[in-house]
Protein backbone atom coordinates (compact mmCIF):
# COMPACT_ATOMS: atom_id res chain seq x y z
CA UNK A 1 0.00 0.00 0.00
CA UNK A 2 1.03 3.43 -0.62
CA UNK A 3 0.93 5.95 1.96
CA UNK A 4 -0.37 9.11 1.15
CA UNK A 5 2.50 12.23 1.51
CA UNK A 6 0.29 13.60 4.30
CA UNK A 7 0.49 10.45 6.07
CA UNK A 8 4.33 9.98 5.05
CA UNK A 9 6.06 11.32 8.17
CA UNK A 10 5.37 11.39 11.74
CA UNK A 11 6.62 14.37 13.61
CA UNK A 12 5.94 18.62 12.29
CA UNK A 13 8.91 19.19 10.14
CA UNK A 14 11.08 21.15 11.39
CA UNK A 15 12.28 23.26 8.46
CA UNK A 16 9.22 24.67 6.30
CA UNK A 17 9.44 24.71 2.94
CA UNK A 18 10.08 28.54 1.38
CA UNK A 19 7.15 29.52 -1.32
CA UNK A 20 8.76 32.62 -3.89
CA UNK A 21 6.11 34.99 -5.07
CA UNK A 22 6.07 34.21 -8.72
CA UNK A 23 4.76 37.73 -9.47
CA UNK A 24 1.82 39.75 -7.81
CA UNK A 25 -0.84 38.92 -9.99
CA UNK A 26 -3.77 39.60 -7.00
CA UNK A 27 -3.65 42.24 -4.58
CA UNK A 28 -6.39 41.44 -1.70
CA UNK A 29 -7.43 44.63 0.97
CA UNK A 30 -8.35 43.32 4.34
CA UNK A 31 -10.86 46.60 3.98
CA UNK A 32 -13.34 46.15 6.90
CA UNK A 33 -10.49 44.48 8.70
CA UNK A 34 -12.10 41.97 11.04
CA UNK A 35 -15.25 43.54 11.46
CA UNK A 36 -18.72 42.07 10.32
CA UNK A 37 -22.26 42.41 10.90
CA UNK A 38 -22.70 39.72 12.01
CA UNK A 39 -20.48 36.29 13.57
CA UNK A 40 -20.84 33.18 11.62
CA UNK A 41 -19.59 29.70 13.19
CA UNK A 42 -17.37 28.96 10.30
CA UNK A 43 -15.40 32.24 10.09
CA UNK A 44 -11.50 31.88 9.45
CA UNK A 45 -10.76 34.62 11.08
CA UNK A 46 -13.21 34.90 13.75
CA UNK A 47 -15.21 38.45 12.66
CA UNK A 48 -17.99 39.82 14.24
CA UNK A 49 -19.44 43.42 15.25
CA UNK A 50 -16.63 43.57 17.89
CA UNK A 51 -14.10 41.98 17.01
CA UNK A 52 -11.22 45.06 16.40
CA UNK A 53 -8.01 42.63 15.81
CA UNK A 54 -8.30 44.49 12.58
CA UNK A 55 -9.74 48.04 11.48
CA UNK A 56 -11.32 48.89 8.56
CA UNK A 57 -9.25 50.73 5.99
CA UNK A 58 -9.45 54.27 4.79
CA UNK A 59 -9.06 55.18 1.00
CA UNK A 60 -6.08 57.51 2.03
CA UNK A 61 -4.32 54.35 3.15
CA UNK A 62 -5.60 52.13 0.15
CA UNK A 63 -4.53 55.07 -2.60
CA UNK A 64 -0.83 54.33 -1.92
CA UNK A 65 -0.84 50.42 -2.58
CA UNK A 66 -2.71 50.85 -5.68
CA UNK A 67 -0.42 53.21 -6.92
CA UNK A 68 2.66 51.13 -5.68
CA UNK A 69 0.70 47.98 -7.67
CA UNK A 70 0.44 49.36 -10.71
CA UNK A 71 4.78 49.77 -11.17
CA UNK A 72 4.21 45.95 -9.80
CA UNK A 73 1.85 45.20 -12.70
CA UNK A 74 -0.70 43.83 -10.22
CA UNK A 75 -3.85 41.90 -12.67
CA UNK A 76 -7.15 41.98 -10.40
CA UNK A 77 -7.61 43.53 -7.26
CA UNK A 78 -9.83 41.73 -4.21
CA UNK A 79 -11.53 43.43 -1.10
CA UNK A 80 -12.63 41.51 2.16
CA UNK A 81 -13.21 41.25 5.79
CA UNK A 82 -15.00 41.30 7.44
CA UNK A 83 -17.94 42.99 5.90
CA UNK A 84 -16.26 44.98 3.52
CA UNK A 85 -19.57 47.55 3.18
CA UNK A 86 -19.01 48.50 7.07
CA UNK A 87 -16.53 50.32 5.30
CA UNK A 88 -18.42 53.61 4.57
CA UNK A 89 -15.57 54.52 2.12
CA UNK A 90 -16.13 51.11 0.22
CA UNK A 91 -18.10 52.49 -2.81
CA UNK A 92 -15.50 55.56 -3.38
CA UNK A 93 -12.39 52.74 -2.85
CA UNK A 94 -13.92 50.43 -5.45
CA UNK A 95 -14.31 53.87 -7.83
CA UNK A 96 -10.94 54.48 -7.78
CA UNK A 97 -9.67 50.95 -7.94
CA UNK A 98 -11.73 50.27 -11.17
CA UNK A 99 -9.54 53.17 -12.20
CA UNK A 100 -6.51 50.61 -12.24
CA UNK A 101 -7.62 47.38 -12.99
CA UNK A 102 -10.99 44.76 -12.03
CA UNK A 103 -12.16 44.21 -8.94
CA UNK A 104 -14.27 41.85 -6.94
CA UNK A 105 -16.14 42.07 -3.51
CA UNK A 106 -16.25 39.43 -1.14
CA UNK A 107 -19.57 40.25 0.79
CA UNK A 108 -22.15 38.57 2.98
CA UNK A 109 -24.65 40.51 0.68
CA UNK A 110 -26.66 41.80 4.00
CA UNK A 111 -25.64 45.72 3.18
CA UNK A 112 -26.37 46.18 -0.70
CA UNK A 113 -28.99 48.52 0.25
CA UNK A 114 -30.83 49.88 -3.16
CA UNK A 115 -29.11 53.04 -3.16
CA UNK A 116 -25.36 51.07 -2.88
CA UNK A 117 -26.45 48.37 -5.81
CA UNK A 118 -27.83 51.63 -7.94
CA UNK A 119 -23.96 52.67 -7.27
CA UNK A 120 -22.22 49.87 -8.12
CA UNK A 121 -24.15 49.46 -10.90
CA UNK A 122 -22.86 53.31 -12.06
CA UNK A 123 -19.39 52.04 -11.18
CA UNK A 124 -19.65 49.04 -13.09
CA UNK A 125 -20.89 50.30 -15.92
CA UNK A 126 -18.23 53.30 -16.15
CA UNK A 127 -15.19 51.28 -15.95
CA UNK A 128 -13.82 49.08 -18.89
CA UNK A 129 -13.06 46.48 -16.26
CA UNK A 130 -14.82 43.36 -14.39
CA UNK A 131 -16.34 44.30 -11.21
CA UNK A 132 -17.33 41.06 -9.55
CA UNK A 133 -19.45 40.42 -6.47
CA UNK A 134 -19.21 37.13 -4.30
CA UNK A 135 -22.11 36.80 -1.82
CA UNK A 136 -21.38 33.80 0.76
CA UNK A 137 -24.44 32.20 1.55
CA UNK A 138 -23.86 28.17 3.52
CA UNK A 139 -27.58 26.86 2.34
CA UNK A 140 -30.09 27.11 -0.23
CA UNK A 141 -32.74 26.97 2.76
CA UNK A 142 -33.31 29.40 5.57
CA UNK A 143 -33.46 27.05 7.91
CA UNK A 144 -29.32 25.67 6.87
CA UNK A 145 -28.40 29.19 6.36
CA UNK A 146 -29.25 30.46 9.50
CA UNK A 147 -28.19 27.36 11.68
CA UNK A 148 -24.61 28.34 10.29
CA UNK A 149 -24.46 32.24 9.70
CA UNK A 150 -27.52 33.41 12.45
CA UNK A 151 -31.02 34.26 12.22
CA UNK A 152 -32.63 36.52 9.60
CA UNK A 153 -29.56 36.09 8.01
CA UNK A 154 -30.73 34.32 4.75
CA UNK A 155 -33.47 36.75 3.96
CA UNK A 156 -31.60 39.90 3.89
CA UNK A 157 -28.23 38.32 1.88
CA UNK A 158 -31.28 36.99 -0.74
CA UNK A 159 -32.24 40.80 -1.31
CA UNK A 160 -29.44 41.61 -1.68
CA UNK A 161 -28.58 39.14 -4.60
CA UNK A 162 -31.60 40.14 -6.14
CA UNK A 163 -30.69 43.71 -6.04
CA UNK A 164 -27.71 43.15 -7.47
CA UNK A 165 -29.00 41.10 -10.62
CA UNK A 166 -31.70 43.70 -10.64
CA UNK A 167 -28.61 46.26 -11.11
CA UNK A 168 -27.20 43.92 -13.68
CA UNK A 169 -24.91 42.39 -11.66
CA UNK A 170 -24.21 38.17 -11.89
CA UNK A 171 -23.10 37.65 -8.00
CA UNK A 172 -21.17 34.69 -7.42
CA UNK A 173 -22.59 32.68 -5.09
CA UNK A 174 -20.00 31.56 -2.78
CA UNK A 175 -20.61 28.30 -0.29
CA UNK A 176 -18.32 27.35 2.10
CA UNK A 177 -18.13 23.26 1.85
CA UNK A 178 -19.70 21.60 5.03
CA UNK A 179 -20.81 18.31 3.58
CA UNK A 180 -19.63 15.10 2.42
CA UNK A 181 -18.19 14.61 -1.29
CA UNK A 182 -21.45 12.25 -2.17
CA UNK A 183 -23.65 15.26 -1.62
CA UNK A 184 -21.87 18.02 -3.82
CA UNK A 185 -24.50 17.40 -7.46
CA UNK A 186 -27.54 17.58 -4.81
CA UNK A 187 -26.26 20.88 -2.99
CA UNK A 188 -25.11 22.39 -6.06
CA UNK A 189 -28.57 21.63 -7.49
CA UNK A 190 -30.26 23.30 -4.58
CA UNK A 191 -28.15 26.39 -5.22
CA UNK A 192 -29.15 26.43 -8.78
CA UNK A 193 -32.73 25.90 -7.81
CA UNK A 194 -32.92 28.69 -5.13
CA UNK A 195 -31.26 31.73 -6.95
CA UNK A 196 -33.61 30.38 -10.34
CA UNK A 197 -36.34 30.73 -7.84
CA UNK A 198 -35.25 34.21 -7.20
CA UNK A 199 -35.16 35.03 -10.61
CA UNK A 200 -31.63 34.45 -11.12
CA UNK A 201 -31.50 32.42 -14.39
CA UNK A 202 -28.02 32.16 -15.01
CA UNK A 203 -26.54 31.20 -11.29
CA UNK A 204 -23.07 31.42 -10.99
CA UNK A 205 -21.76 29.61 -7.73
CA UNK A 206 -18.69 28.86 -6.18
CA UNK A 207 -18.07 26.09 -3.36
CA UNK A 208 -14.66 26.78 -1.56
CA UNK A 209 -13.40 24.02 1.33
CA UNK A 210 -13.81 24.64 4.96
CA UNK A 211 -10.46 26.05 6.36
CA UNK A 212 -10.06 24.94 9.94
CA UNK A 213 -9.21 27.93 11.64
CA UNK A 214 -10.54 30.54 14.27
CA UNK A 215 -14.07 29.52 15.25
CA UNK A 216 -14.07 26.67 12.49
CA UNK A 217 -11.75 24.54 14.98
CA UNK A 218 -14.39 24.49 17.88
CA UNK A 219 -16.74 23.31 15.11
CA UNK A 220 -15.25 20.64 13.81
CA UNK A 221 -12.31 19.37 15.06
CA UNK A 222 -9.48 20.83 14.31
CA UNK A 223 -6.02 20.44 12.56
CA UNK A 224 -4.54 16.42 13.31
CA UNK A 225 -0.92 17.36 14.76
CA UNK A 226 1.14 16.70 11.92
CA UNK A 227 -0.63 18.50 8.74
CA UNK A 228 1.76 20.31 7.84
CA UNK A 229 3.28 20.98 4.22
CA UNK A 230 7.03 19.82 4.07
CA UNK A 231 9.50 20.08 0.90
CA UNK A 232 8.80 16.83 -0.33
CA UNK A 233 5.21 17.38 -0.70
CA UNK A 234 5.78 20.21 -3.17
CA UNK A 235 8.11 18.27 -5.23
CA UNK A 236 5.90 18.00 -8.47
CA UNK A 237 3.33 20.23 -7.05
CA UNK A 238 2.13 22.51 -8.74
CA UNK A 239 3.01 25.69 -6.75
CA UNK A 240 1.11 28.25 -8.69
CA UNK A 241 -2.20 26.88 -7.18
CA UNK A 242 -1.25 28.56 -3.62
CA UNK A 243 -2.86 31.82 -2.86
CA UNK A 244 0.86 32.93 -1.53
CA UNK A 245 2.35 32.10 -5.38
CA UNK A 246 0.87 35.11 -6.86
CA UNK A 247 -1.02 36.94 -4.29
CA UNK A 248 -0.24 39.48 -0.84
CA UNK A 249 -3.22 40.86 1.19
CA UNK A 250 -2.71 44.88 2.60
CA UNK A 251 -4.44 45.84 6.02
CA UNK A 252 -4.25 48.52 8.58
CA UNK A 253 -1.37 47.03 10.11
CA UNK A 254 0.98 45.94 7.18
CA UNK A 255 1.01 43.45 4.24
CA UNK A 256 0.92 40.22 4.81
CA UNK A 257 1.17 37.15 2.97
CA UNK A 258 -2.49 35.88 1.94
CA UNK A 259 -5.84 36.85 3.66
CA UNK A 260 -6.22 33.25 5.48
CA UNK A 261 -3.30 33.88 7.95
CA UNK A 262 -3.44 37.58 9.10
CA UNK A 263 -4.14 36.40 12.66
CA UNK A 264 -0.54 34.38 12.39
CA UNK A 265 2.29 36.84 13.28
CA UNK A 266 5.31 35.60 10.88
CA UNK A 267 2.75 36.06 7.80
CA UNK A 268 3.20 39.78 7.98
CA UNK A 269 5.53 40.61 5.46
CA UNK A 270 6.20 43.88 6.26
CA UNK A 271 4.60 47.67 5.67
CA UNK A 272 4.89 47.89 1.48
CA UNK A 273 4.19 45.70 -0.98
CA UNK A 274 7.93 46.02 -1.83
CA UNK A 275 8.55 44.69 1.70
CA UNK A 276 6.16 41.70 0.93
CA UNK A 277 7.63 40.14 -2.19
CA UNK A 278 9.74 38.35 0.09
CA UNK A 279 9.44 34.90 0.10
CA UNK A 280 7.36 32.93 2.84
CA UNK A 281 8.32 29.64 4.66
CA UNK A 282 5.19 27.66 4.79
CA UNK A 283 4.93 27.31 8.72
CA UNK A 284 0.88 27.07 9.16
CA UNK A 285 -1.70 24.19 9.65
CA UNK A 286 -3.91 26.13 7.21
CA UNK A 287 -1.05 25.89 4.72
CA UNK A 288 -1.98 21.96 4.66
CA UNK A 289 -5.61 23.01 3.42
CA UNK A 290 -4.45 25.10 0.77
CA UNK A 291 -1.82 22.75 -0.43
CA UNK A 292 -4.90 19.96 -0.58
CA UNK A 293 -7.56 22.10 -2.28
CA UNK A 294 -5.45 24.75 -4.57
CA UNK A 295 -6.43 28.07 -5.84
CA UNK A 296 -9.50 28.91 -3.24
CA UNK A 297 -9.66 32.29 -4.02
CA UNK A 298 -10.03 33.19 -7.84
CA UNK A 299 -13.47 33.91 -9.53
CA UNK A 300 -13.92 30.55 -11.41
CA UNK A 301 -17.74 29.27 -10.67
CA UNK A 302 -19.75 26.57 -11.81
CA UNK A 303 -23.00 26.63 -13.74
CA UNK A 304 -24.53 23.58 -12.48
CA UNK A 305 -23.47 20.17 -12.47
CA UNK A 306 -25.43 18.43 -14.26
CA UNK A 307 -22.85 16.81 -16.68
CA UNK B 1 10.73 44.14 -45.06
CA UNK B 2 7.02 43.12 -43.83
CA UNK B 3 4.66 46.14 -43.61
CA UNK B 4 1.33 44.25 -43.28
CA UNK B 5 0.73 40.80 -41.28
CA UNK B 6 -2.60 38.32 -41.13
CA UNK B 7 -2.60 37.20 -37.29
CA UNK B 8 -5.44 34.25 -36.84
CA UNK B 9 -6.10 32.70 -33.28
CA UNK B 10 -7.48 29.52 -32.54
CA UNK B 11 -8.82 27.50 -35.25
CA UNK B 12 -10.53 24.39 -33.31
CA UNK B 13 -10.86 22.59 -36.43
CA UNK B 14 -13.00 25.15 -38.55
CA UNK B 15 -10.96 24.01 -41.78
CA UNK B 16 -13.79 25.91 -43.61
CA UNK B 17 -13.42 29.09 -41.59
CA UNK B 18 -9.45 28.80 -42.30
CA UNK B 19 -10.41 28.83 -45.80
CA UNK B 20 -11.96 32.43 -45.98
CA UNK B 21 -9.48 33.28 -43.81
CA UNK B 22 -6.84 32.66 -45.74
CA UNK B 23 -8.74 33.95 -49.17
CA UNK B 24 -9.42 37.47 -47.37
CA UNK B 25 -6.16 38.27 -46.02
CA UNK B 26 -4.65 37.29 -49.34
CA UNK B 27 -7.18 39.72 -51.02
CA UNK B 28 -6.15 42.63 -48.38
CA UNK B 29 -2.36 41.95 -49.33
CA UNK B 30 -0.72 40.54 -46.31
CA UNK B 31 2.98 39.73 -46.20
CA UNK B 32 2.42 36.94 -44.28
CA UNK B 33 -0.30 34.80 -42.77
CA UNK B 34 0.79 33.35 -38.54
CA UNK B 35 -1.74 31.61 -36.57
CA UNK B 36 -1.45 31.94 -32.65
CA UNK B 37 -2.39 28.34 -31.91
CA UNK B 38 -4.68 25.39 -30.93
CA UNK B 39 -5.63 24.03 -34.16
CA UNK B 40 -7.88 21.20 -33.22
CA UNK B 41 -10.79 21.32 -30.93
CA UNK B 42 -14.66 21.95 -31.22
CA UNK B 43 -15.19 21.55 -34.53
CA UNK B 44 -15.13 18.07 -37.08
CA UNK B 45 -12.33 16.74 -39.18
CA UNK B 46 -9.18 17.97 -37.18
CA UNK B 47 -6.35 16.41 -39.87
CA UNK B 48 -8.75 19.20 -42.79
CA UNK B 49 -6.58 22.11 -41.15
CA UNK B 50 -2.79 20.92 -41.67
CA UNK B 51 -2.67 21.10 -45.57
CA UNK B 52 -3.90 24.62 -45.21
CA UNK B 53 -1.17 25.64 -43.12
CA UNK B 54 1.33 24.11 -44.88
CA UNK B 55 0.31 25.32 -48.44
CA UNK B 56 -0.27 28.96 -47.52
CA UNK B 57 3.21 28.67 -45.54
CA UNK B 58 1.41 29.85 -42.30
CA UNK B 59 3.84 29.81 -39.49
CA UNK B 60 1.97 29.00 -35.95
CA UNK B 61 2.21 29.36 -32.48
CA UNK B 62 1.82 26.33 -30.11
CA UNK B 63 -1.19 26.55 -27.99
CA UNK B 64 -2.55 24.63 -25.20
CA UNK B 65 -4.53 22.35 -27.38
CA UNK B 66 -1.61 21.41 -29.64
CA UNK B 67 0.94 21.15 -26.89
CA UNK B 68 -1.90 18.26 -25.11
CA UNK B 69 -2.39 16.89 -28.59
CA UNK B 70 1.06 16.84 -29.52
CA UNK B 71 2.32 15.37 -26.16
CA UNK B 72 -0.25 12.47 -25.84
CA UNK B 73 -1.71 14.41 -22.39
CA UNK B 74 -5.07 13.35 -20.86
CA UNK B 75 -6.76 16.54 -21.03
CA UNK B 76 -6.56 19.90 -23.44
CA UNK B 77 -5.33 22.52 -20.27
CA UNK B 78 -7.72 24.79 -21.15
CA UNK B 79 -8.17 25.66 -17.47
CA UNK B 80 -11.88 24.88 -17.08
CA UNK B 81 -13.13 24.52 -13.38
CA UNK B 82 -16.62 23.90 -13.67
CA UNK B 83 -17.65 20.20 -14.32
CA UNK B 84 -20.11 20.86 -16.69
CA UNK B 85 -17.13 22.79 -19.04
CA UNK B 86 -14.94 19.67 -18.31
CA UNK B 87 -17.74 17.70 -19.70
CA UNK B 88 -17.71 18.97 -22.65
CA UNK B 89 -14.37 19.40 -23.27
CA UNK B 90 -13.70 16.49 -22.76
CA UNK B 91 -15.47 15.09 -25.65
CA UNK B 92 -14.21 17.18 -28.00
CA UNK B 93 -10.74 16.61 -26.99
CA UNK B 94 -11.54 12.58 -27.09
CA UNK B 95 -12.82 13.41 -30.64
CA UNK B 96 -9.93 15.63 -31.68
CA UNK B 97 -6.83 13.27 -30.15
CA UNK B 98 -8.63 10.21 -31.94
CA UNK B 99 -9.27 11.62 -35.37
CA UNK B 100 -5.56 13.80 -35.46
CA UNK B 101 -2.79 11.38 -37.29
CA UNK B 102 0.58 10.87 -36.21
CA UNK B 103 2.50 13.04 -38.11
CA UNK B 104 0.27 15.84 -37.51
CA UNK B 105 0.50 15.31 -33.48
CA UNK B 106 4.47 15.15 -34.24
CA UNK B 107 4.64 18.11 -36.08
CA UNK B 108 1.96 19.64 -32.91
CA UNK B 109 4.70 18.59 -30.78
CA UNK B 110 7.62 20.51 -32.58
CA UNK B 111 5.81 24.25 -32.37
CA UNK B 112 7.04 26.89 -30.89
CA UNK B 113 5.70 28.51 -27.89
CA UNK B 114 6.42 31.81 -29.19
CA UNK B 115 7.38 33.58 -32.44
CA UNK B 116 9.63 36.67 -32.59
CA UNK B 117 9.24 39.14 -35.25
CA UNK B 118 10.70 42.74 -36.49
CA UNK B 119 8.22 45.26 -38.47
CA UNK B 120 9.45 48.58 -39.16
CA UNK B 121 11.86 48.77 -35.26
CA UNK B 122 9.22 47.39 -33.53
CA UNK B 123 9.48 44.20 -31.44
CA UNK B 124 6.23 41.62 -32.03
CA UNK B 125 5.93 38.82 -29.82
CA UNK B 126 3.03 36.22 -30.93
CA UNK B 127 2.03 33.85 -28.49
CA UNK B 128 -1.02 31.92 -27.51
CA UNK B 129 -2.54 32.67 -23.85
CA UNK B 130 0.24 35.72 -22.93
CA UNK B 131 3.97 35.10 -22.99
CA UNK B 132 4.36 33.66 -19.87
CA UNK B 133 2.26 31.16 -19.76
CA UNK B 134 0.22 29.07 -22.85
CA UNK B 135 -2.89 29.03 -21.13
CA UNK B 136 -3.45 32.27 -19.15
CA UNK B 137 -6.41 34.21 -20.23
CA UNK B 138 -6.32 37.82 -20.85
CA UNK B 139 -9.73 39.12 -21.34
CA UNK B 140 -10.39 42.74 -21.80
CA UNK B 141 -12.11 43.45 -18.23
CA UNK B 142 -9.39 41.27 -16.05
CA UNK B 143 -6.04 42.92 -17.86
CA UNK B 144 -5.05 45.84 -16.95
CA UNK B 145 -2.90 47.89 -18.46
CA UNK B 146 0.23 48.25 -16.42
CA UNK B 147 -0.08 44.70 -16.00
CA UNK B 148 0.32 44.24 -19.96
CA UNK B 149 3.39 47.10 -19.32
CA UNK B 150 4.62 45.13 -17.26
CA UNK B 151 5.02 41.83 -19.74
CA UNK B 152 6.19 43.74 -22.33
CA UNK B 153 9.11 44.84 -20.20
CA UNK B 154 9.60 41.42 -19.36
CA UNK B 155 9.47 39.89 -22.15
CA UNK B 156 11.49 42.59 -24.55
CA UNK B 157 8.27 43.41 -26.91
CA UNK B 158 6.92 46.21 -28.05
CA UNK B 159 3.72 44.75 -29.68
CA UNK B 160 2.45 41.23 -28.23
CA UNK B 161 -0.36 39.78 -29.56
CA UNK B 162 -2.49 36.65 -27.86
CA UNK B 163 -5.45 34.78 -28.72
CA UNK B 164 -7.06 31.39 -26.17
CA UNK B 165 -9.99 33.49 -25.19
CA UNK B 166 -12.19 33.26 -27.84
CA UNK B 167 -12.88 36.95 -27.82
CA UNK B 168 -10.78 39.80 -29.67
CA UNK B 169 -9.88 43.37 -28.40
CA UNK B 170 -6.79 45.47 -27.98
CA UNK B 171 -5.16 48.67 -26.15
CA UNK B 172 -2.42 50.68 -27.11
CA UNK B 173 -0.43 51.44 -24.00
CA UNK B 174 2.02 54.20 -22.69
CA UNK B 175 5.42 54.75 -24.52
CA UNK B 176 4.05 53.30 -27.71
CA UNK B 177 3.40 49.50 -26.79
CA UNK B 178 0.50 47.56 -28.15
CA UNK B 179 -1.27 44.58 -27.22
CA UNK B 180 -4.59 42.37 -29.22
CA UNK B 181 -6.49 39.72 -28.16
CA UNK B 182 -7.17 38.48 -32.13
CA UNK B 183 -9.88 36.39 -31.37
CA UNK B 184 -10.49 33.51 -33.02
CA UNK B 185 -11.85 31.66 -36.43
CA UNK B 186 -13.11 28.38 -34.20
CA UNK B 187 -16.10 29.70 -33.01
CA UNK B 188 -17.92 32.91 -32.97
CA UNK B 189 -17.32 35.62 -30.13
CA UNK B 190 -20.81 34.84 -28.06
CA UNK B 191 -22.41 37.92 -29.37
CA UNK B 192 -25.30 36.23 -30.95
CA UNK B 193 -23.39 36.53 -34.52
CA UNK B 194 -22.09 33.60 -36.80
CA UNK B 195 -19.24 35.54 -38.37
CA UNK B 196 -15.87 34.40 -36.63
CA UNK B 197 -12.42 37.24 -37.00
CA UNK B 198 -8.65 37.73 -37.39
CA UNK B 199 -6.79 40.63 -37.09
CA UNK B 200 -4.11 42.46 -39.47
CA UNK B 201 -1.50 44.18 -38.06
CA UNK B 202 -0.09 46.99 -40.16
CA UNK B 203 2.87 48.79 -39.22
CA UNK B 204 2.96 52.10 -41.50
CA UNK B 205 5.14 53.48 -39.78
CA UNK B 206 2.71 53.11 -36.71
CA UNK B 207 1.12 50.20 -35.88
CA UNK B 208 -2.40 49.75 -36.46
CA UNK B 209 -4.62 46.27 -35.46
CA UNK B 210 -8.14 45.91 -37.59
CA UNK B 211 -10.19 43.29 -36.71
CA UNK B 212 -11.43 41.62 -40.09
CA UNK B 213 -14.89 39.97 -39.37
CA UNK B 214 -15.05 36.62 -41.73
CA UNK B 215 -18.25 34.50 -42.77
CA UNK B 216 -18.12 31.17 -43.96
CA UNK B 217 -20.29 28.62 -44.81
CA UNK B 218 -21.47 27.90 -40.73
CA UNK B 219 -24.17 25.66 -42.01
CA UNK B 220 -21.99 23.28 -43.33
CA UNK B 221 -19.98 23.17 -40.34
CA UNK B 222 -23.18 22.71 -38.22
CA UNK B 223 -24.08 19.37 -40.48
CA UNK B 224 -20.70 18.40 -40.50
CA UNK B 225 -20.30 18.20 -36.74
CA UNK B 226 -23.65 16.74 -35.97
CA UNK B 227 -22.38 13.67 -38.83
CA UNK B 228 -19.46 13.42 -36.55
CA UNK B 229 -21.87 13.27 -33.38
CA UNK B 230 -19.96 16.37 -31.73
CA UNK B 231 -22.05 17.61 -29.18
CA UNK B 232 -25.40 19.71 -29.74
CA UNK B 233 -24.75 22.48 -27.42
CA UNK B 234 -21.53 23.14 -29.84
CA UNK B 235 -23.80 23.00 -32.74
CA UNK B 236 -26.28 25.31 -31.12
CA UNK B 237 -23.17 28.14 -30.65
CA UNK B 238 -22.19 27.56 -34.65
CA UNK B 239 -25.84 28.55 -35.47
CA UNK B 240 -26.50 31.01 -33.30
CA UNK B 241 -23.47 32.69 -31.89
CA UNK B 242 -24.26 32.07 -28.49
CA UNK B 243 -21.75 30.10 -26.60
CA UNK B 244 -23.26 27.54 -24.63
CA UNK B 245 -21.06 25.68 -22.64
CA UNK B 246 -17.17 27.19 -21.19
CA UNK B 247 -19.47 30.11 -19.57
CA UNK B 248 -17.75 29.67 -16.36
CA UNK B 249 -14.03 31.18 -17.58
CA UNK B 250 -15.84 34.51 -18.33
CA UNK B 251 -15.01 37.60 -16.28
CA UNK B 252 -18.49 39.54 -15.28
CA UNK B 253 -18.33 42.20 -17.98
CA UNK B 254 -17.79 39.47 -20.63
CA UNK B 255 -20.63 36.95 -19.16
CA UNK B 256 -23.21 39.40 -19.20
CA UNK B 257 -23.16 40.85 -22.80
CA UNK B 258 -23.27 37.19 -23.39
CA UNK B 259 -27.44 34.92 -23.82
CA UNK B 260 -26.01 32.14 -21.19
S1 LIG C 1 -17.68 34.35 7.27
FE1 LIG C 1 -17.90 36.34 6.26
S2 LIG C 1 -19.98 37.00 6.79
FE2 LIG C 1 -19.44 35.40 8.23
S3 LIG C 1 -18.54 36.44 10.01
FE3 LIG C 1 -16.84 35.92 8.67
S4 LIG C 1 -16.55 37.72 7.41
FE4 LIG C 1 -18.60 37.90 8.31
S1 LIG D 1 -2.31 29.59 4.01
FE1 LIG D 1 -2.16 29.03 1.85
S2 LIG D 1 -1.91 30.94 0.75
FE2 LIG D 1 -1.47 31.33 2.91
S3 LIG D 1 0.76 31.07 3.07
FE3 LIG D 1 -0.14 29.11 3.60
S4 LIG D 1 -0.18 28.00 1.62
FE4 LIG D 1 0.16 30.13 1.16
FE1 LIG E 1 -6.08 27.95 -25.99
Amino acid sequence: MEASPALSYTSPPEVHPELHLDALDNLWFQVSGTLCNIACDHCFISCSPRNHSFELMTLAQIEPHLEASAALGVKEYYFTGGEPFMNKEMLDILERTLRYGPATVLTNGMLITPAKAARLQHLADNTRYSLELRVSLDGYTEAMNDAIRGKGVFKKAMAGVERLYAHGFLPIITVTKTWEDAEDEAVLQGFADLLKSHGYARPRIKILPSLKLGKEIARTQGYDRYEYVTAEMLEEYDCSQLICANSRVVTNRGVYVCPILIESPSARLGDTLEDAKRSYALQEQACYTCYLYGAICSNFSSGKRDA
Amino acid sequence: MMKKIALIGGVYSNYLALQETIKDARRRGVDAIYCLGDLGAFGPHPDRVFPLLSENEIAVVQGNYDHSIGNDLQDCQCGYTDPRDNYFAKISYDYTYANTSGENKRWMKALPPEIRLEMGGYRVLLCHGSPRKMNEFLWESTTPAHFLEKLCRDHQADIICATHTGIHWQVELPGDQHFANVGVIGRPENDGQTHVGYMILEVDPRPVFRYIPVEYDYRRLAREMQEEKLPEEFVETVLTGWWTTCLEILPAKERIRGKF
